[in-house]
């Protein structure tokens, strides 16, 4: 099943569905990059709770108009005016206010979703009994879902993506230095609104598939996890909309293989967990590489400073360093040095005394800021230069066994 | 409206809803002013997963295992959320954006694997509450009140929530000067011998017993509301702290009452049958509060702060 599911073979419908998931996290993996960059990744809960009163007054709307109340064209359309509002309302309050951009998040949010309760409660009440569509869109589903509106979320999903693509280049300028912007005359304030409106967009399309509650970590969690990838934004950009992508893709899979596997919660935790995956794995920032580049340095201090201790005829206590000489062939297991072990302890301790030397000599004074206690002396200096500490020092001394 | 009516199916509701809006509201006047408003939010999405976990596990819809669930998932996010913003080198925002919808996500993924059918626990009650519900039957009228009998059949959930916003009293009231200095200067706060950081986990954990202890009984949205907007309408109305606390439990008062009132009645004064849902009315009310506090209110702008920044 789930075999089938990933290789497109569930049927028409749930063909669209995946494509249409899949176009939508690459979207929003690409337009979250720049709500992540700006650093106002939660804006888009703001944004994203704030639809629900627009689609029960959609809903009513319709109904009262005498159509079908669940059309997904006329939820978007409502869900869509709503948040532009709700957005409108977190801006008024940054820039009008004292109140912080979080506490304006917080209250559109809020106050937003509760008149949308209120709303769903008297939709609740209109006798008309054909309101169970809604509530799938809290948490999105695609059981039942109609072509058309399968057809509506791949090609939104795809509109969106070549708009962002379209206006990355000013995001990424605004995002990284809003000033040079404004002097090449673009004007940073539109473009901040130009990303706001597609995280709308983003919202709108993935409302019937993801859900309104769970949208936001499509936008927030891909660009987090790209993150960890790489220092380039654009391939940040890029990764987060591969993360989104996979996401979109292997979730609505996932949800249309089995029963009980709500569409949104499943693109989520997929999400995560390229996440966690990152988080663990990923060269430079990860936090298995965090832990091997603390290992090694523990090693090389310890192994330095059991040399040391070797080379002027110190016992060595500690166990870790024994093991690590142990293991490097330098010493035996009761902490006697072996005969490469010695030659490393004087070559240690020599170059200690010329790390020194070096100290008090003017003309090496921003190579001796180099010391460490772990760099060799011949990665910083010439065969002659050492040959030149070495006179200051005199000849090399027999070292106490 | 007489006493018969109203003791029995609105007066418990009603104090339920303030208690709530009070108790959320206190601690959220410093989390606002630590710029930490949005903890709250994260914290009631994170509670649904506690909840379902301590049900799947005691196999049991007590209160106390639920509790203990919520408050075990709410501690559980607030570490991760730091452990990712720390360890990732992620920024706040969006290191809180991924743990609590991941653990939204995880809880409604659970509930809807495991069979919940059969007790009451859905994720729209989550969201919505029922504060409806929470009636007296025991009660028939004012003179209930002190009848011992009657008083022995009110709902437990009032209870509760009283107690709870006691507790949230008196840990302000306890760690007033601590909290006061070490919101307003971190720096001086340490330099006085305060424990910052303990300070700020503790209030992160008195708002998470007050957020569980609502949610119990009114549903996350509410929380959110309560923890933010009757705060941001007192900050709009005043420059000192004593104030505004004064301010935001008199908006919370206000918003919770006038809420409940609109949800039940108001449908009826244009005609409708049925009452909507008063949580969602109480969180709109405060909503408008809030809109007229940023209209209206005299403190509203940045005092010495340059203009249009």
């Amino acid at each position: 099943m789930l075999f089938e599911a990933l290789t497109l073979q569930l049927g028409y419908n749930a063909t669209l569905v995946a494509v249409g998931a899949a176009l939508l996290g690459v979207a929003a993996g690409v337009t979250g990059t720049f709500l992540f960059l700006r650093k106002r990744a939660l804006v888009a809960d703001a944004i994203s709770h704030a639809t629900l009163p627009g689609v029960g007054l959609a809903f009513i709307v319709m109904v009262l108009a005498g159509g079908d109340g669940r059309n997904l064209a006329g939820l978007m359309a409502g869900s869509a005016l709503t948040a532009w509002g709700g957005l409108i309302c977190v801006q008024a309050i940054t820039r009008r206010t004292r109140l912080s951009e979080d506490a304006a998040i917080g209250a559109v949010l809020s106050v937003f979703f509760g008149a949308g309760i209120v709303l769903l409660t008297v939709i609740q009440t209109m006798s008309s009994g054909r309101q169970a569509g809604l509530d799938g869109l809290l948490l999105g589903s695609t059981a039942g879902m109609l072509r058309q509106d399968a057809l509506m979320i791949a090609a939104g999903g795809a509109l969106t993506l070549a708009l962002v693509l379209i206006l990355r280049r000013a995001m990424i300028l605004v995002a990284f230095d809003s000033e040079y912007a404004r002097s090449i005359g673009l004007r940073p304030d539109r473009v901040d609104m130009m990303t706001m409106l597609l995280v709308l967009a983003v919202t709108v399309v993935g409302l019937k598939i993801v859900g309104l509650i769970l949208i936001v970590a499509l936008l927030i969690i891909p660009p987090v996890t790209a993150r960890f990838w790489t220092e380039r934004s654009t391939r940040v950009a890029a990764y987060a909309g591969v993360v989104g992508g996979v996401s979109g893709y292997v979730g609505a899979a996932l949800s249309a293989s089995a029963p009980a596997m709500p569409t949104g919660p499943i693109i989520v935790l997929t999400c995560f967990v390229l996440f966690l995956l990152s988080l663990l794995l990923a060269p430079e920032r990860g936090l298995l590489a965090a832990w091997l580049r603390h290992r090694r340095f523990q090693e090389r201090v310890h192994i330095r400073q059991g040399l040391l201790a070797l080379a002027q005829g110190q016992e060595v206590y500690e166990p870790l360093t024994i093991r690590l000489l142990v293991r490097k062939g330098l010493a035996r297991r009761d902490g006697v040095p072996t005969e490469a072990g010695r030659a490393r302890a004087a070559k240690a301790l020599r170059d200690e005394h010329r790390w020194q030397a070096l100290h008090g000599l003017a003309e090496y004074e921003a190579i001796s800021g180099l010391y460490d206690g772990l760099r060799d002396i011949e990665t910083v200096l010439t065969a002659d230069q050492i040959d030149e500490l070495d006179a200051v020092l005199g000849g090399p001394r027999e070292v106490t066994p | 409206m007489s006493g018969a009516d109203f003791v029995p199916l609105s007066l418990v509701p009603i104090l339920i809803g303030v208690f709530t809006a009070i108790a959320c509201a206190l601690p959220g006047n410093f989390l606002l002013l630590r710029r930490q408003a949005l903890i709250g939010d994260a914290i009631s999405h994170v509670v649904l997963p506690g909840i379902v976990l301590a049900f799947l596990v005691t196999g049991s819809t007590g209160t106390w295992p639920m509790m203990a669930g919520a408050a075990v998932a709410a501690v559980v996010a607030v570490v991760l959320i730091e452990a990712i913003r720390r360890l990732g080198r992620v920024e706040s925002g969006a290191a809180m954006g991924v743990v609590f919808t991941a653990m939204f996500a995880g809880g409604v993924l659970l509930l809807e694997r495991s069979d919940t059918s059969a007790v009451h626990l859905d994720v729209e009650h989550a969201l919505m509450g029922n504060l409806e519900s929470l009636i007296w039957l025991d009660a028939e009228g004012w003179s209930s009140l002190l009848d011992p009998v009657a008083l022995a059949g009110l709902p437990p959930e009032l209870t509760r929530i009283f107690v709870t916003m006691l507790g949230v009293a008196a840990f302000l009231w306890l760690f007033w000067r601590p909290l006061k200095i070490a919101t307003f200067d971190e720096g001086f706060a340490q330099g006085a011998g305060i424990r910052t950081g303990a300070l700020g986990m503790a209030l992160v954990i008195v708002a998470a017993i007050a957020a569980v202890a609502a949610f119990d009984a009114v549903g996350s949205i509410i929380v959110i509301a309560m923890f933010i907007c009757p705060p941001a309408a007192a900050r709009l109305m005043t420059d000192r702290l004593e104030a505004q606390i004064a301010w935001s439990v008199g908006f919370a008062t206000l918003s919770a009452v006038a809420g409940y009132v609109l949800a039940g009645y108001g449908p009826l004064w244009f005609g409708g049958v049925n009452a909507v849902s008063a949580a969602g009315m109480i969180a709109t009310v405060s909503g408008v509060i809030l809109a007229l506090a940023t209209i209206f209110g005299p403190c509203r702008s940045r005092t010495g702060a340059p203009s249009g920044t």
